[in-house]
């Protein structure tokens, strides 16, 4: 099959995907005594955000949202900056500027992170008007919630990207699964006529795919032959990624519901316990992945205890590193709104 | 020198500017509106095609393009049209554009260009005749700039091209007709310097846009009535030239300020408002304000011609506060 990861693509994704989990569980530790306002956890996505990064060449530039901690770390930026970024801190990428919702890396390859829903959809659209000028077959990727296809702006990017064939992936990170979302009282789930998400750019004549967004695989695959399309002139494509979502992520404010994940959960199923026993065995991503390694002797169990204890000791110097940082001086305020 | 029209230095600000660079491109073509002047952006069409993209009626996906692709390197310069469709684009302009170079902390440059055609042009109605300049002004992040005449224009355009910062250029469809001698050559006419068009000890008018040209026909009149004005043209208002006002109004001690927005918070509201505030020693009667009144824009042409900001209502202005 074309697009088959090989062992070490697996153990690459597995790495961006464990950095991403233990960094939230980090941010998450970090909110019980700071608070920095309204958040949003990339838990139980992971395995989307690492396998789109990893199919991509690191030219190629993203446009993420509110939800952005899980794309930024999967592409390597410091851990440390994010999180004192996240506090509002001087050290932050952002020198505190932004947040968590607006939180950015351009050495990175992001561009502004705009938390308007629908704002990353046109954004990457005019990126990718500029890369299609632009010698090279460098894309854009537009990282989204299903939410944000009920905006406007959204079906006129598409529809702009659409007929001027932009070199645009969109990722549309559908994890309303499992989640009444607003009529239930809790974090809002998307509400749209359309029998299906992916009609809605094939009615725009742009090719979509729908893919099981927990399954590394699938994600990989549809990934990486949209941008192979793509780069080879075809126009934009989009791709839905279905995910359960994560409890944690259910209430208004996000909680630690599912607690700090356990990796041995992936090879011994009696330390699966607990109100959410059902979503951590079948939907937790990185259990998944885990599992899967290890059954295929990709990886053994004393390898990816050890890679995941290298990433939580770093987490734990990037939690130290934040919450040393300084906060700006406050007449910084003023500074920095013209170049 | 060359004589030419505002259309025609319009065009020829943008054509110096993208033969110089291949990254500037148009996305939106009607630069000039649907009147006569508008065969003009054949030059352009003609010598850059490729560069040249019509979107559809999707302002907002139109300015979210050009934002995207200046903040991915290329400085696009977008046309919106009649200046009351930047309604449609509002968040893109306000609160993506304005906002990135802010909130990255510095890492996200948006050098993009917005231009569009406002104010009474002549039947436009309601939903055709805005001058959204004021309402632009109260958003921070945004350089705003408001041409007065042809040779003002091909610099500014210019200027506003070369800039780091998310700029919008608003012209008005009763300039593009104005002639005037222009260089040949390629220029940029600096943003935050005010133009001094014309000297007088009796009374300032700042004015932006046609109010500008309103100005000056009104200050031809007042000089026959031996009342001498003197106009300072802004240029830009972010940045605003406050300099140049605080001088003008030390020398005459009187202040009209005029503008064609509506009149609740417009422009000649914050410049009178600066004025009161930072240069209160100076005066020597009240400041007035001469714009548009606060009524949607009536289609009928003795309607529009009640509400529009003209030399009869800039010389009544003028003798209230000249003695």
């Amino acid at each position: 099959m074309e697009y088959q990861l090989t062992h070490q693509k697996s153990r690459d994704i597995l790495e961006r995907m464990l950095k991403m989990r233990r960094f939230e569980e980090a941010v998450c530790a970090v909110a019980e005594d700071h608070f920095f306002g309204h958040y949003h956890l990339y838990i139980g996505q992971e395995a989307t955000g690492a396998s789109v990064i990893e199919a991509l060449d690191p030219k190629d530039l993203i446009l993420t949202t509110h939800r952005n901690h899980g794309h930024i770390i999967g592409r390597g930026a410091d851990p440390g900056k994010a999180m004192a970024e996240i506090l509002g801190r001087a050290d932050g990428f952002n020198g505190g500027r932004g947040g968590t919702l607006h939180l950015t890396e351009r050495s990175k390859g992001f561009l502004s992170t705009s938390a308007v829903v629908g704002g990353a959809i046109g954004l990457a659209t005019g990126a990718g008007y500029a890369l299609k000028r632009a010698p090279g077959n460098t894309i854009s990727v537009a990282f989204f919630g299903d939410g944000a296809l009920e905006e406007g702006t959204a079906f006129e990017a598409l529809n702009l990207a659409s007929l001027w064939s932009l070199p645009v992936l969109f990722i549309c990170e559908n994890n309303s699964h499992g989640a009444p979302g607003a009529a239930a009282g809790e974090y809002p789930s998307s509400v749209i006529a359309a029998k299906e998400l992916v009609a809605i750019p094939e009615s725009l004549d742009i090719r979509a795919t729908s893919v099981d967004g927990a399954d590394v695989q699938a994600v990989y695959a549809a990934v990486a032959e949209a941008i192979a399309a793509i780069r080879a002139g075809l126009g934009p494509h989009f791709i839905e990624t279905n995910t359960v979502r994560w409890p944690g992520s259910r209430p208004l404010w996000p909680e630690l519901s599912t607690g700090v994940t356990d990796l041995s959960a992936a090879w011994d199923e009696s330390r699966i316990s607990g109100e959410h026993a059902e979503w951590i065995r079948g939907h937790d991503p990185v259990l998944r992945l885990v599992r899967h390694l290890i059954d295929n002797g990709a990886l053994s169990i004393d390898e990816v205890t050890k890679i995941d204890i290298d990433i939580r000791d770093k987490m734990m110097v990037a939690k130290s590193f934040s919450l040393a940082s300084p906060l700006p001086e406050p007449e910084s305020a003023l500074e920095g709104v013209f170049v | 020198m060359s004589n030419m029209t505002y259309a025609e230095a319009l065009i020829d600000g943008l054509h110096g500017c993208m033969s110089e660079d291949e990254r500037v491109s148009l996305i939106g073509s009607f630069v000039l509106g649907l009147g006569p002047q508008r065969h003009l952006v054949d030059r352009l069409r003609n010598n850059f095609a490729d560069r040249i993209n019509d979107p559809p009626t999707s302002e907002a996906a139109a300015a979210a393009a050009g934002i995207g692709a200046a903040m991915a390197g290329d400085r696009p310069f977008v046309d919106i049209g009649t200046a009351s469709f930047i309604f449609e684009a509002w968040s893109q302009i306000t609160n993506e554009a304005a906002n990135a170079y802010y909130m990255s902390g510095g890492q996200i440059k948006t050098p993009v260009t917005f231009h569009m055609l406002h104010g009474l042009r002549g039947g436009g109605a309601a939903q055709h005749s805005h001058s959204p300049q004021a309402m632009l002004f109260n958003c921070p992040g945004l350089e705003i700039v408001l041409p007065a005449s042809p040779s003002d224009v091909k610099g500014l355009i210019r200027s506003a091209i070369l800039s780091d910062n998310p700029t919008v250029v608003i012209d008005h469809a009763k300039l593009l007709g104005l002639e005037e001698d222009v260089p040949k050559h390629d220029y940029e006419i600096p943003f935050g310097k005010a133009n001094v068009r014309r000297r007088g000890g009796d009374a300032t008018i700042v004015a932006t846009s046609l109010t500008v040209q309103t100005s000056l026909e009104a200050a031809e009149i007042l000089s026959q009535q031996g009342i001498e004005v003197e106009v300072i043209d802004p240029r830009t208002i972010v940045p605003l030239d406050k300099e140049a006002i605080f001088s003008s109004v030390e020398k005459t001690g009187r202040l009209v300020v005029v503008d064609e927005a509506n009149m609740s918070c417009s422009i000649a509201s914050e410049i009178g408002m600066i004025v009161a505030e930072e240069a209160f020693s100076f005066l020597k009667a009240p400041i007035v304000r001469v714009a548009r009144p606060d009524v949607p824009v009536p289609f009928s042409p003795p309607l529009e011609e009640y509400i529009a900001t003209d030399a009869d209502k800039i010389i009544a202005a003028v003798k209230k506060v000249a003695v």
